[in-house]
């Protein structure tokens, strides 16, 4: 291969892509070696197992991703602004929208929420940590050299150019000849192996760890949100591995499962994906619903109204979610019985759906309202999740849905529950938890301000996409011409766009303001909290709890603190704590997953096969690993607790 | 805790699974070869054996009640046999359509 | 992860002793279950594609019923002396334990060696991974099986290795456990796919 393939050339766009991120390189290499922080960020960040410590840097990680995706965002806006406008060719228009809805979803949204999860679940359920804090790092950093190996693609290669969806026959080696849908698809298989770690991780962490006294009706609505979408991860991440695997070996081996020949069914992959690709809407749904939940209880001042409907429509959708997946493809062709069983599957999950906006509706009502910038988010979540979703119902009807497929209506629909479920939720939790985390509040004004211009942007930008899916723009198309009547609307949209940019940018200067003026958090319970992470200090101490909190009831916190004594800590009953060693070889084995994933994308395969063998290398040293962790001493704890002022 | 087995000598479950096992598989060998059913039949036949099979190594073999994790590990066996009917009879049913 | 080192419980079996090892047998399990939807997947593809066989040979013409019955008593005595294993692990006797591992090992070795067998067979005959769709999903249904089965022999060897070196601990007790469950497992798929696969495909 020359170089002049292996580099992506030819676009002024690339070039400038290439020199700001070697500039960036360079640029982290040279503070990191001014400040002396080598040493800081291996033992502090690189070899971690701490789970708040891993959550803080999927969070970076997602920010990162949202910053790459709203870029590609904003390029095709800026395509779409006009008609038969120049400033992309079609193959670029084609890579962008891909790597647009691949990162958002697989390498912003899930992150973002895994973080928060990260963070936030084993502090709510009075836990120490995860149940697996080896695994949680391999997880993330299976996920982090997933994510950079599906972004290098752009400038070394070339990008994926066939959808998020990736369909067949035009992801296959006939239609797609490069190496970019390799690279989506072993760069999705890596961090798809990590997120099904997280789920197993997690899902036994809520099951067997739970503080004395939280019997699962007492568990945190979050918490519960996060149990089901471990369900979901487990048992959906696992279809979306074969799915992958036979699309590398149609790519690479040259097999027919999804070919136009010798027996190949093109359409058994958009089967596959979204078996996988329907539970994958909830995983990032669910837990948006229990961030929500969590904030517009605590700012309402009052108990979540209906939290057993709450649960069961939850566990309700565990099974539902499983059985809608044929809805993405109603106008493939299967037939009457096939729609309409597909067609009555997903109207039914809106119920449960439903049965929650009522739900957060009955908490707000009567209660104490505190318009913080997290209940602001919730707030708006409501009416325009419920736009989303009502024209999902709508969506829903097979018949009515020739009209609508792949329409800008389509478009405008997924966006609304997308943004308006997860990433307002998103930003909700992190200003929620931002004390926990770092130790002091994001500061409100800026944050109403990321608020109001990223949510009326958002409105500006995706409502007007309703009509004109209607009055026929398809998704996809990189340029329309004049006669079609379709500018106006188009130049709304881009507009709107701007604006979430702007806001975008606001949320940033804000981390930036709040790191150096922004108010400390000394309490631990700036909110005044009603769930057990707002009974630490913030930050929170590396081992969480000194003492393992008794829970009597749900809004375990709260109770503490309506009896009167808090969550007060006794000396005398101090124990030593064991905690779990760090060590770097998550981190390189997962580098180790890089370059055999690279190998894979080139067909360098001695490259992938001496990779392959560190991996193993990894592993076995793994099994021999006699590391039983550590104990930290009574006098430290008792030093960490008067500092931060939780002890006597 | 299930089954206390350090107070056992000889180990009749497993023979008893075992010696199950075989004839379950020589039975589905039987009605697929032997049998003279059609073959829907056949298929149901084998099919439901196979499963008979599955659910007597998860009980004898891996004792997948024991523990104080039983009831965890008995849903979630559970729930993926949900999901592997739905994955593997939706795929048939949907793509059925295809020529 | 705090209670790793105390929570002894003398009746419970040695595998079961500390809290870590509770939480990761669960964790096994779990994983299985991940495991049965991954199959289920290869199953579901498999079957909506082993019709498919463009001009290529069909599962009647490939399929040979001795091959496939001595490699599936193989793997089901395979599955039976693993599970004697734990039953002299439980009785505390190391020997029985590692006779029976070993016994199980050579199994599974003798299963992978018909299975490649039996792959070189058919590429010989013409049939292979790029043949037809029904070929591909044939080979990595099968395959994976296979992979999952040399996968759990080089994890076998490195618990055996530990019990010689550490003998009877709560940690090397664990291990043989969930090695156990995950060979059990690849037993269940083994029947599947000898039923849904081989037999299916001699019966159509």
């Amino acid at each position: 291969m020359k170089w002049s393939e292996f580099f992506v050339t030819g676009e002024p766009l690339i070039y400038a892509a290439d020199v700001s991120i070697v500039l960036t390189m360079i640029g982290i290499v040279f503070v990191l070696t001014y400040f002396k922080k080598w040493k800081w960020l291996w033992n502090e960040w690189l070899t971690t197992v701490d789970h708040k410590k891993i959550g803080v840097m999927y969070i970076i990680s997602a920010v990162l991703m949202l910053f790459r995706g709203g870029v590609d965002a904003l390029l095709m806006r800026a395509q779409l602004t006009a008609p038969n406008m120049k400033f992309l060719d079609s193959q670029h228009y084609n890579e962008i929208f891909t790597t647009h809805g691949t990162i958002m979803i697989l390498f912003m949204a899930m992150p973002f929420i895994i973080g928060l999860m990260n963070i936030v679940v084993p502090l709510q359920i009075g836990a120490r940590d995860v149940a697996y804090p080896y695994l949680n790092a391999i997880s993330f950093w299976l996920f982090f050299v997933g994510a950079m190996l599906f972004n290098i693609a752009f400038v070394i290669g070339g990008s994926p150019d066939a959808g998020w969806t990736a369909y067949f026959p035009l992801a296959g080696n006939e239609f797609s000849p490069g190496v970019g849908n390799n690279y989506y698809a072993v760069a999705l298989q890596i961090s798809g192996i990590g997120t099904l770690m997280t789920g197993i991780n997690f899902l036994v962490t809520i099951l067997k760890m739970r503080a004395p006294g939280m019997t699962l009706m007492r568990m945190p609505m979050f918490t519960w949100t996060i149990l089901i979408t471990c369900v979901l991860i487990i048992f959906a991440f696992p279809v979306l591995t074969v799915a992958l695997a036979l699309m590398t070996f149609d790519r690479l081996f040259d097999t027919q499962f999804f070919t136009m020949a010798n027996g190949g069914m093109s359409m058994l992959w958009a089967n596959l994906f979204w078996i996988w690709g329907h539970p994958e809407v909830y995983i990032v749904i669910l837990p948006s619903f229990g961030i929500f939940s969590e904030v517009v209880s605590t700012f309402a001042r009052k108990r979540l109204f209906g939290y057993k409907a709450m649960v069961y429509s939850i566990v309700g959708i565990a099974f539902l979610s499983f059985i809608v997946w044929v809805h993405h493809f109603f106008t493939m062709g299967a037939g009457a019985a096939v729609n309409s069983f597909f067609s009555i599957t997903t109207m039914a999950i809106a119920v449960p759906t439903g049965v929650k906006i009522f739900n957060w509706l009955f908490t707000l009502r009567k209660g104490r309202i505190r318009f913080t910038t997290a209940m602001l988010w919730s707030l708006a979540f409501i009416p325009n999740f419920v736009i989303g979703g009502v024209t999902g119902v709508m969506l829903a009807m097979a018949a009515a849905d020739y009209q609508y497929h792949n329409s800008y209506f389509l478009i405008a629909h997924f966006h609304y529950v997308l943004i308006a479920g997860t990433v307002f939720a998103c930003f909700a939790g992190l200003h929620y938890w931002y004390p926990k985390m770092f130790g002091h509040i994001l500061n409100e004004r800026l944050g109403k301000w990321t608020f109001w211009l990223f949510m009326i942007g958002f409105n500006i930008c995706f409502f007007p996409m309703y009509f004109l899916g209607l009055m026929g723009m398809t998704r996809r198309m990189y340029t329309y011409s004049a006669g079609l009547g379709w500018t106006p609307l188009n130049v709304v949209a881009s507009v709107g766009a701007a604006l979430m940019g702007i806001g975008f940018i606001v949320l940033c200067y804000n981390i930036y303001y709040s790191a150096r003026y922004g108010e400390r958090d000394m309490t631990g319970d700036p909110w005044d909290g009603r769930t057990l992470e707002w009974a630490t200090s913030s930050p929170v101490a590396h081992y969480n709890f000194a003492v393992i909190p008794e829970v009597k009831d749900l809004d375990a916190y709260w109770e503490m603190k309506k009896s009167g004594k808090g969550f007060e800590i006794d000396e005398e009953k101090l124990k030593p704590i064991h905690m779990p060693s760090n060590s770097g070889r998550p981190f390189l084995i997962s580098i180790a997953f890089f370059f055999a994933g690279f190998g894979l994308v080139f067909k360098w395969f001695t490259l992938a096969i001496i990779a392959a063998v560190f991996i193993i290398l990894g592993l076995i040293l793994r099994s021999f690993d006699d590391d039983d962790g550590y104990y930290i001493s009574v006098d430290e704890i008792k030093r960490t607790e008067r500092l931060t002022g939780k002890g006597a | 805790m299930g089954a206390n087995h350090h107070h056992e000598t000889f180990p009749w479950k497993h023979i008893v699974g075992f010696i199950l096992s075989l004839v379950l598989t020589f039975a589905a060998l039987w009605i697929a070869f032997s049998s003279g059913l059609a073959t829907k039949a056949i298929l149901v036949g084998i099919v439901v054996l196979a499963v008979l099979q599955a659910v007597l190594q998860l009980f004898m073999f891996m004792h997948v009640t024991e523990s104080d994790s039983g009831k965890i590990q008995t849903i979630n066996m559970a729930y993926s046999f949900f999901i592997a009917i739905v994955v593997v009879a939706g795929s048939i049913w949907t793509m059925a359509f295809v020529l | 992860m705090a209670d790793t080192a105390h929570h002894y419980d003398e009746t419970m079996p040695l595998e079961y002793r500390t809290e870590e090892s509770r939480l990761n047998i669960l964790g096994f399990w779990i994983f299985l279950g991940a495991e049965v939807a991954l199959f289920a997947t290869l199953f579901a593809t498999y079957l909506v594609l082993f019709q498919r066989t463009g001009h290529g040979p069909t599962t009647a013409d490939l399929f040979e019923i001795k091959d496939v019955m001595i490699e599936t008593l193989l793997l089901l005595t395979s599955s039976f002396t693993c599970g004697l294993a734990v039953f002299e692990m439980r009785r505390r006797r190391l020997t029985g334990l590692l006779v029976w591992l070993l016994v199980t090992l050579l199994l599974g070795a003798g299963f992978i060696t018909f299975e490649v067998r039996e792959f070189i067979h058919y590429v010989h005959e013409g049939a292979t991974i790029q043949t037809s769709a029904f070929l591909s999903s044939f080979f990595v249904l099968v395959g994976t099986h296979g992979a999952h089965v040399s996968l759990g022999i080089g994890w076998m060897t490195l618990i055996i290795i530990q019990l010689l070196q550490r003998g009877f601990t709560p940690r090397t007790a664990r291990k043989v456990f969930i090695v156990s469950l995950y060979w059990h497992f690849l037993d269940v798929v083994w029947i599947f796919i000898f039923t849904l696969v081989y037999l299916t495909g001699m019966v159509m």
